[in-house]
């Protein structure tokens, strides 16, 4: 679906008129395709005495071909694809004058969908509390730039915990890229981990098996396909009577369709014999599946309820576990990505079954974490903000367009910005991302 | 010369699409949209996209001229490799069973590795053809060379030609519809309207059930908004079905109505087959394995015998060559081309005068476990297009049979207008 309001904004005459009447300036985002560079200009690296991220920042950027310039480079050179600040250093609050000493400048030459990312340690880890409020106030800091970026820029914050440096370069990879195109003001935690020693920039996942839930349409659809794209044999599940649409889409992407209700009784044992049967075992679980059924609660009848609940969540409970006892069916270095929503987070009118369930995945998620860690595998989630669907197309125009506004980037997501994200946290660069929740929602102010 | 050695086909699996009631979900669909839907589905359903399998086979009874490379034509259409060949055949309702026999003798004899098998049929987009007559003068001024031939030619024309040619359920030797002919055998057999209703409700309540397990997500993919058999009523009962009116036969012996025998419907089915070995190397089960099958015909113009009862006699040449008893099976498909067809069938093996005289054989070949019989429903209650009827047959008895573990063996057994039956042995 197009986005009229950013397309005039854009336009020549309505580039004009948003700009004197002050009105929001959506831009058109840079999203990511096959064979695009890493940045579409130079990065400045940025930092404070005691820093100790250059050398994983330089690699990374080396290794994708990007120029770094200094960060005193004249004022009339190339603007800039990104900034990173690597903050490891910081210690006291004097040392976040860094922010207008070197950051400020850099951010001012930022192109269009530029990148700022703060690299910092997590105040949790501090040694005084002098250095916990330094690491704290990070989070404030990024949080409030991401919001004064215009132009489909960007700004996130990577905590790298020490022992976690090896961990850094696919997400920073991943908020440098285009893939991160509608993630911005989050906040994710590294942790320390097994890495592979290479990946395949273009098909990280080649090789690999994926089963998406949900798969038939809409984000389901959407994460099968950049799955696919990725390198991935994807097992596309969704409801029986959906079969006709989950044929198209495994036929279009060279999958499988494997029609099954996740809700029945025997849906986790049909599962694991499936992908026992047909292939061996699995590396990626996408829990996409999800419904709503909304009423206020004084309104909401037993059926509503629980019937988010049963799809939504304990369907994600029941699957899991059995993939987790299934005997070697979940391969080493397996991902599991798990679908929340911004409602999980905010709430929202009329929502509290799908909020509750929404919200039931991050704990979830949190939870198992540390069984996944000690299995060398990961188990993350995503939480969509406003994206674009045959959903939302369906909402009535006033609130479709204040739902797509009221974010930083000032747009409604696509399906495919969830997708990216999914696939990168399905990489095997993404082992140290674990029991995470990451917003795809341009910086929604819903539950920020 | 040594007899080159032959390895049994594997059945791996099937695709259909839910059948639909004439002129309904599918009236605008054509034979060709629905059979490569349907191929695509059963694509999707074992990755074979892109993928050049040994052959495919398929038919429709009721066919336009223009599809006459009707399965060509439909892979072509599809996901498979453009390089998979096909053909088509036709055997009346023994289609799509015959399709899957001869796909899986090309694949006992090594020919090929793997193939599929089908059918499709639509009654609502049927062919109509031009009055015989009419055709004639066409055909005439088609070769006309001069003007004047031509006109001489088209002056033949009389209105009444206009009224075209509507394909009927009719037998062309005896005018009959097949209903009819039925209804003559049932009389004959003495078939009771109670236990052919029996049959049906049980029928209706067995594929209600099927689908109700769920038995039905790897055989089916949903096709313009129908996810069920449109036939199928799930609260069939004894007392509903009374209340209908026969159909066929004629007067107080009248017992066969709207309920008791299928419907005209459309709808398109696929079974996939290979050898074990294909089936190991891409990582597919093997369901069941196509054991031996038969074909009989029977003169039902001028010998005295039913049109549907030619599977009777297909069957004991099948058993004796496989040294088996009619009760050496774990389930059994009889086709429900009408209730009294499976009875007249079932009575028939039972009666020792028919199986001594007509048979030839010493005894009767006795009756079999009903409750072994057409487990998941049958066409009562999910239709009859009729070329679809066999794959749809082949596919969930293989499942069933798989489902009960190995070794099991499962009878299939389809009447076919002409007179024509088809009998075969699935075992898992």
């Amino acid at each position: 679906m197009s986005d009229w309001y950013r397309d005039l904004a854009n336009s020549g005459v309505g580039a004009a008129l948003t700009r004197r009447l002050g009105l929001p300036r959506p831009a058109v985002l840079r999203r990511y395709t096959p064979g695009d560079p890493l940045l579409p200009g130079p990065v400045v690296v940025v930092g404070t005495a005691g820093g100790r991220l250059a050398d994983e920042v330089g690699a990374v950027l080396k290794e994708a071909g990007v120029t770094v310039l200094a960060a005193d480079a004249a004022a009339d050179a190339e603007r800039l694809g990104a900034v990173v600040l690597d903050a490891t250093g910081v210690s006291s609050p004097a040392d976040l004058a860094v922010a207008t000493t070197a950051l400020a400048p850099a951010v001012k030459r930022l192109r269009s969908s530029g990148r700022v990312v703060v690299l910092a340690d997590p105040a949790t880890d501090a040694a005084s509390p002098a250095q916990a409020a330094t690491r704290q106030a990070l989070d404030g800091l990024v949080r409030s730039l991401a919001k004064e970026l215009r132009s489909g820029s960007t700004a996130n914050l990577l905590l790298v915990p020490a022992g976690a440096d090896a961990s850094l370069a696919g997400p920073l990879r991943f908020f440098l890229s285009g893939r991160s195109a509608y993630v911005d003001g989050q906040v994710v935690t590294l942790s320390p981990a097994e890495l592979p020693a290479a990946e395949a920039a273009e098909r990280p996942l080649a090789g690999q098996v994926a089963v998406v839930t949900g798969a038939a349409r809409g984000i389901g659809a959407a994460i099968a396909r950049v799955l696919a794209r990725d390198g991935a044999h994807v097992v596309a599940v969704d409801v029986p009577a959906a079969g006709q649409a989950l044929a198209e889409v495994a036929n279009e992407i060279g999958g499988t369709a494997f029609g099954l209700d996740i809700t029945a009784g025997d849906a986790p044992a049909r599962l694991v014999e499936h992908l026992r049967e047909r292939h061996g075992g699995v590396d990626v679980v996408v829990h996409n599946a999800g419904i709503t059924r909304d009423k206020l609660l004084v309104n909401m009848d037993a059926a509503r309820w629980e019937s988010v609940i049963a799809v939504n969540l304990q369907a994600q409970l029941d699957l899991t576990t059995a993939l987790l006892a299934a005997d070697g069916l979940l391969r080493p270095g397996a991902r599991v990505v798990c679908v929340s929503s911004q409602s999980g987070i905010a709430g929202n009118r009329g929502q509290t079954n799908y909020a509750a369930s929404k919200a039931g995945i991050i704990g979830m998620v949190r939870a198992w974490a540390p069984e996944f860690t000690a299995r060398g595998a990961t188990i993350n989630a995503v939480a969509p903000g406003f994206i674009v669907t045959e959903m939302t197309a369906k909402m009535p125009m006033g609130t479709r367009e204040i739902g797509s506004r009221i974010n930083s980037l000032q747009q409604g997501g696509l399906p495919v910005d969830v997708a990216e994200t999914i696939a990168w946290l399905a990489q095997p660069g993404s082992a140290g991302v674990n029991g995470q929740v990451v917003r795809v929602c341009g910086q929604s102010m819903l539950g920020a | 010369m040594t007899a080159p050695r032959t390895r049994k086909a594997a059945i791996i699996g099937g695709n259909r699409i839910p059948f639909a009631r004439s002129n309904s979900a599918y009236a605008q669909a054509s034979n060709q949209d629905m059979l490569t839907s349907t191929l695509d589905g059963l694509v999707a359903r074992f990755g074979l996209q892109g993928q050049q399998v040994g052959e495919v086979v398929a038919g429709a009874v009721l066919k336009h001229s223009r599809d006459f490379n009707l399965t060509r034509e439909s892979v072509l259409g599809s996901r498979l490799s453009a390089a998979t060949p096909a053909y088509d055949v036709q055997q009346a309702c023994g289609t799509g069973l015959e399709a899957v026999v001869l796909v899986a003798n090309k694949i006992a004899l090594g020919q090929v590795d793997s193939g599929i098998a089908g059918g499709v049929d639509t009654t609502s987009d049927a062919p109509l053809a031009v009055n015989d007559d009419l055709r004639r003068v066409l055909v005439q001024v088609n070769a006309a060379k001069t003007l004047q031939q031509r006109l001489k030619a088209l002056s033949g024309i009389r209105p009444g030609q206009l009224v075209p040619d509507i394909p009927r359920n009719a037998e062309p030797r005896t005018g009959l519809a097949m209903g009819e002919h039925a209804a003559i055998t049932a009389a004959v057999w003495e078939i009771g309207r109670e236990e052919q209703d029996e049959l049906t409700v049980r029928s209706h309540h067995n594929l209600a059930a099927a689908y109700d397990r769920g038995f039905f997500d790897d055989l089916l993919t949903p096709y313009l908004g129908l996810t069920r058999d449109q036939n199928l009523r799930p609260d069939s009962s004894m007392e509903k079905l009374a209340r209908l009116s026969p159909v066929f036969g004629r007067g107080e012996g009248a017992t066969m109505t709207a309920g008791n025998s299928t419907p005209l419907t459309d709808g398109a089915s696929v079974v996939l087959l290979g050898s074990d070995e294909w089936a190991a190397a891409h990582d597919l089960p093997v369901l069941a394995h196509l054991v031996d099958a038969q074909t009989a015909a029977v003169d039902y113009v001028h010998g005295g015998e039913g049109l549907l009862m030619a599977p009777a006699y297909a069957l004991p040449v099948l058993l004796a060559r496989n040294g088996l008893t009619l009760q050496d099976f774990d389930l059994y498909e009889i086709h429900e081309a009408f209730a009294s067809t499976v009875l007249s069938t079932l009575k028939a093996w039972e009666d020792p005068a028919f199986c001594k005289e007509k048979l030839g054989l010493d005894g009767p070949l006795g009756p079999i476990d009903r409750s072994k019989l057409n487990v998941a429903g049958s066409s009562l209650a999910a239709g009859h297009p009729f070329a679809a009827t066999g794959g749809r047959i082949v596919a969930s008895l293989a499942k069933l049979l798989h489902q009960q573990g190995p070794g099991r063996r499962g009878l299939i057994s389809i009447c076919a207008a002409g007179g024509q039956g088809v009998v075969a042995i699935l075992e898992s």
